[in-house]
């Protein structure tokens, strides 16, 4: 399979399968589109009134080597592949942890309700936290990292726990030969000089929730009583960005139907000096009125392209930043095993609620019917399990012919089962934002190489 | 090549043989809890 596309100036050809990027010029790009179907005497004659024919019997020679070489019209040979490792035994390796069921803001969006996850405030005590890191330390098998989250809620409204379980944590390391690599996402109200110094002591990532511009970010994050957060917290999250050496965090927005121009946000993102920045459209039922549509997507399309256009240009004067939804390795990416089996929610990652149950994400804690089990029984519900577990790329028909399906792995189920009331199912929204990002990160990965 | 320029020399087809460690983060443990995205994570068994 191979997905042609022309953006900012640029034809690329990816050859989906063995994950080739090409850029070609106009010839190679019209000859490499009829290849497939049509024979060299064909495609002359096709193509004569366009191109000189030396030209065009030059570039079929060149289309030709790159099939011989296995980096173009690749067959996907990874079904039985997958199907075969979907059956291994898997182990567990990442844990979010909820150490809050509660927040200091009251963001519109969240689909934790404020921090309750349709149920009742809660934190986590450091008994149940410590179980839950056993319970990972014991189900890791014979892997060595292990990751574990601090999420929300908002995790520093039980910071003193925090603490206490990255402690454990290490004392368990050189005993078990495990490294946990600790993470923490934060709205940043409450964070302060020692959260900061102890964060970059032992949290290899951070996440800092912003969503950009201040009547942005002020209209969908207030406190309770309604007063904006922006002013509170940039300052802070400036100064620790800083203290990180602008590195092992991102400061992370939302984008909704209300703002639908937001290049404007991740660029008052980089303006501010923030280095690291993922902004994400909101997952959201239809009849919320921030809820992304289907009309939305060209506006949202041409905020890509114009984004990673604007990109390229502070690029080259020097002021350059990350976007972390146009990341992409086309060198040192990951393994076919990887990009094809899932996100590994239900698997190999679980969330872990205040009292220790066990949900197959993040996503899905305060829906009873996606209970697994709890830090003192471990995993109750196998065959929900191997539900997740089974769910791949290739148990998805859409994915089967889509090209994008080496970079987000199927997708996210809980947006699949938000959507379609099937792990398995399809989020379409998603999936063409999804395609439009890698679209713009494979062509900001060509302009680059030119700079 | 004249009329290709191939960005990468890395086939996905050569990373069956010893792919698979697990040992590489879980995505949504990056920056996104809402979307899943694998193709700008690295592997650690290189």
């Amino acid at each position: 399979m191979v997905h042609q596309y022309r953006n900012n100036g640029y034809n690329i050809v990816l050859d989906v399968n063995s994950g080739a990027v090409h850029v070609v010029d106009d010839v190679a790009y019209e000859v490499i589109a009829l290849y497939q179907e049509h024979t060299r005497e064909e495609i002359q004659k096709l193509l004569s009134h366009k191109f000189d024919a030396a030209e065009i019997a030059e570039t079929y020679e060149e289309i030709k080597s790159l099939k011989n070489e296995h980096s173009l019209f690749t067959e996907d040979a990874y079904e039985n592949y997958i199907m075969d490792f979907a059956k291994r035994p898997t182990v567990v390796k990442a844990l979010c942890l909820h150490i809050a069921h509660d927040c200091n803001l009251s963001c519109r969006y969240c689909f934790a309700k404020e921090g309750e996850y349709q149920g009742h405030r809660a934190m986590m005590s450091f008994e149940v936290g410590k179980k839950a890191l056993d319970f990972l330390i014991a189900n890791s098998g014979a892997r060595r990292n292990l990751e574990v989250d601090f999420f929300g809620g908002e995790p520093l409204m039980n910071w003193h726990t925090v603490k206490k379980l990255v402690e454990y944590g290490r004392s368990q390391e050189e005993r078990y030969q495990k490294k946990f690599r600790f993470t923490l996402t934060t709205n940043g109200v409450l964070l302060d000089d020692e959260v900061a110094e102890f964060c970059n002591r032992e949290m290899s990532n951070v996440v800092l929730s912003i969503d950009g511009r201040k009547e942005v970010h002020d209209r969908m994050r207030p406190f309770k009583k309604g007063r904006g957060s922006y002013d509170l917290i940039v300052p802070k999250f400036l100064e620790f960005a800083k203290s990180r050496g602008q590195q092992k965090y991102y400061v992370r927005g939302t984008y909704t139907h209300e703002n639908l121009d937001f290049s404007e946000d991740v660029l008052h993102l980089a303006d501010l000096g923030f280095q690291q920045i993922s902004v994400e459209p909101v997952v959201a039922g239809p009849k919320e009125p921030y809820a992304i549509g289907k009309e939305d997507l060209p506006k949202l399309f041409s905020e890509y392209d114009r984004l990673a256009a604007e990109m390229i240009r502070r690029h080259k004067d020097g002021k350059g930043f990350q976007f972390f939804h146009f990341m992409i390795d086309l060198e040192g990416g990951p393994c076919v095993a990887k990009r094809l089996s899932g996100c590994g929610s239900g698997t190999e990652y679980l969330a872990v609620t205040p009292w220790g149950d066990f949900y197959p994400c993040h996503q899905f804690v305060g829906n009873e019917k996606f209970l697994l089990g709890n830090v003192e029984k471990g995993i109750v519900n196998t065959e929900l399990c191997n539900q997740f577990k089974s769910c791949n790329v290739y148990a998805k028909e859409k994915c089967r012919t889509c090209f994008a399906r080496f970079y987000c792995s199927g997708g996210c189920a809980a947006n699949a089962y938000n959507f379609t009331e099937d792990i398995c199912g399809v989020y379409e929204i998603g999936c063409e934002l999804q395609k439009k990002r890698v679209e713009c990160a494979i062509m900001l990965k060509a302009a680059m190489q030119q700079v | 090549m004249k009329h290709v320029k191939t960005l990468n020399t890395v086939k996905l087809q050569n990373t069956i043989k010893k792919g698979g460690c697990g040992e590489c983060q879980t995505s949504c443990q990056s920056a996104c809890k809402t979307s899943c995205t694998v193709g700008n994570q690295s592997c650690e068994n290189k």
